[in-house]
């Protein structure tokens, strides 16, 4: 397939409506050693202060936290955006926030992860579109394969809310089409691929 | 493209930024870069133009062009007692040590619309300080502070604003405090009195006199680092000890020259104080 040759850099996820439960599937099924950075955006209230950091600790192996400004990214380690503060990938591969207007009636914004990391990770970003009740992302997801960078929509038939990974796939043709349970094992062996491929 | 070999774009944007500071003075070479460019592509797209060497030409030859763009640069989004929870710790901690000045001097950096001016005079007014305090409200865009001046904020904002102040400890009625007109919130003169809003821009002017508390809040994020220490600097310089610094719940003193200069006050809610 197209992406054989490619060394990965890094993975973003973005999820919205029954995001918690998605993300604590894909992340608690990821080793603490997972060879990638991850950035991730969930939709909520701007009030939410560090629970779902908080969390996602409790059953993922890898570090979770919430995204410092300016921070690099390191492998082994998903960074979450802060509630009511978008954030995104600088072209050094630092962590950015901003306080702009809302995209797609939210903040943090999937798009604004998305088109940012596709910029500075170009053809070596994965991006992972999961359940959500609204059509942030899409625009994203097709920014990324624009880019060269692959896609992976979750299979909007098992999405607790299908609209996100729905207007991902009507926005651009998606690389896999996966359940949640698969979404991880690929993660991984897209990953150590890369990896390998490197050494 | 790697990270190493700046791309065409990288080279752009460069270029774009050098030709605002060249042509029209205001210095946005050391903003962070994710957050101007996707400003910069928002505005090309709706000019119409197919890239940001486009972008600079126009902006170049087309003063109009140039005064559109600069508004998509320089507008900051922000609302009335945003985190009330600083708002509640502002309250708590600070205006205690603040009631033995005589007179309080205020420097509201980057102060944008105006939204949390307004949020401080309100707080200050309710704790008995506001007759002895004079704001400096500073903004480098004109256009947005003679909205700050005016005082007029959109109704339909208005009830996020009255829980952001009830969550902050606001106590009285929230409605007292503006008219409503059409759709419009007009806050009250009586809050404006003490405030002068004036011009000021944290890329390139130097200190603004000698305040006892700096609110500068979600302006560094859109900085680099090197600017961030300059403006850091500049809120040093303007701070005798025991002076007020107050940040954004996501900025931080830590990685910067200056963080020996302060001490933390709330740590949670960035409130630091001048050694």
């Amino acid at each position: 397939m197209a992406h054989q040759r490619q060394a990965f850099r890094a993975v973003v996820i973005g999820a919205s409506a029954g995001g918690v439960g998605a993300l604590m599937t894909v992340l608690g099924a990821l080793p603490a050693d997972f060879p990638l950075p991850l950035a991730m955006v969930l939709h909520l209230r701007p009030d939410a202060g560090n629970f779902l950091a908080d969390i996602l600790n409790r059953h993922a192996l890898l570090q979770v936290r919430q995204a410092e400004e300016k921070e690099h990214l390191r492998p082994g380690v998903a960074y979450l955006a802060p509630p009511n503060y978008h954030l995104l990938v600088e072209e050094d591969r630092s962590l950015a926030l901003n306080v702009d207007e809302r995209v797609n009636f939210a903040r943090p914004s999937v798009d604004v992860l998305f088109d940012s990391a596709a910029h500075a990770f170009g053809p070596a970003l994965i991006g992972v579109v999961l359940t959500g009740a609204n059509a942030d992302g899409a625009r994203g997801a097709a920014r990324i394969k624009a880019a060269g960078g692959m896609v992976v929509v979750q299979d909007p038939a098992e999405a607790e809310a299908s609209a996100m990974p729905a207007a991902a796939l009507a926005a651009t043709t998606p690389d896999r089409v996966l359940t949640l349970a698969e979404i991880a094992p690929l993660l991984m062996e897209l990953a150590t691929r890369g990896r390998r491929r490197r050494s | 493209m790697s990270a190493t070999t700046p791309d065409v774009r990288t080279i752009e944007l460069d270029l774009l930024l050098e030709a605002i500071y060249r042509r029209y003075g205001y210095d946005f070479r050391h903003y962070a870069r994710a957050s101007i460019r996707r400003r910069l592509e928002h505005a090309r797209l709706r000019e119409g133009l197919d890239s940001l060497a486009e972008v600079q030409h126009r902006l170049l030859h087309d003063m109009a062009f140039f005064e559109r763009l600069l508004a998509d640069l320089s507008v900051n989004v922000t609302e009335m007692f945003r985190d009330p929870s600083f708002y509640q710790a502002l309250r708590t901690t600070v205006v205690p040590l603040l009631r033995d000045l005589d007179h309080l001097k205020i420097w509201h950096a980057g102060c944008a619309t105006g939204e949390e001016v307004y949020s401080m005079a309100i707080l200050l007014l309710e704790e008995g300080l506001y007759d002895r305090c004079r704001i400096y409200a500073t903004d480098m865009n004109e256009t947005v502070l003679s909205q700050a001046r005016a005082g007029i904020f959109p109704l339909s904002r208005l009830r996020d604003y009255t829980a952001n102040y009830q969550r902050a400890g606001g106590q009285e009625s929230f409605s007292d405090y503006y008219t409503a007109q059409y759709d419009n919130a007009v806050m009250h003169r009586a809050l404006r009195e003490n405030i002068l809003f004036s011009d000021h821009n944290l890329a390139i002017d130097g200190v603004f006199g000698e305040m006892h508390l700096i609110m500068c809040r979600n302006v560094l994020i859109y900085f680099d680092r090197a600017l961030q220490n300059r403006v850091l600097g500049l809120f040093a310089d303007s701070l005798p000890g025991g002076g007020f610094l107050c940040l954004g719940l996501k900025e931080s003193l830590r990685f910067s020259a200056h963080s020996a200069a302060f001490d933390d006050l709330v740590r949670e809610q960035r409130i630091y104080r001048r050694r």
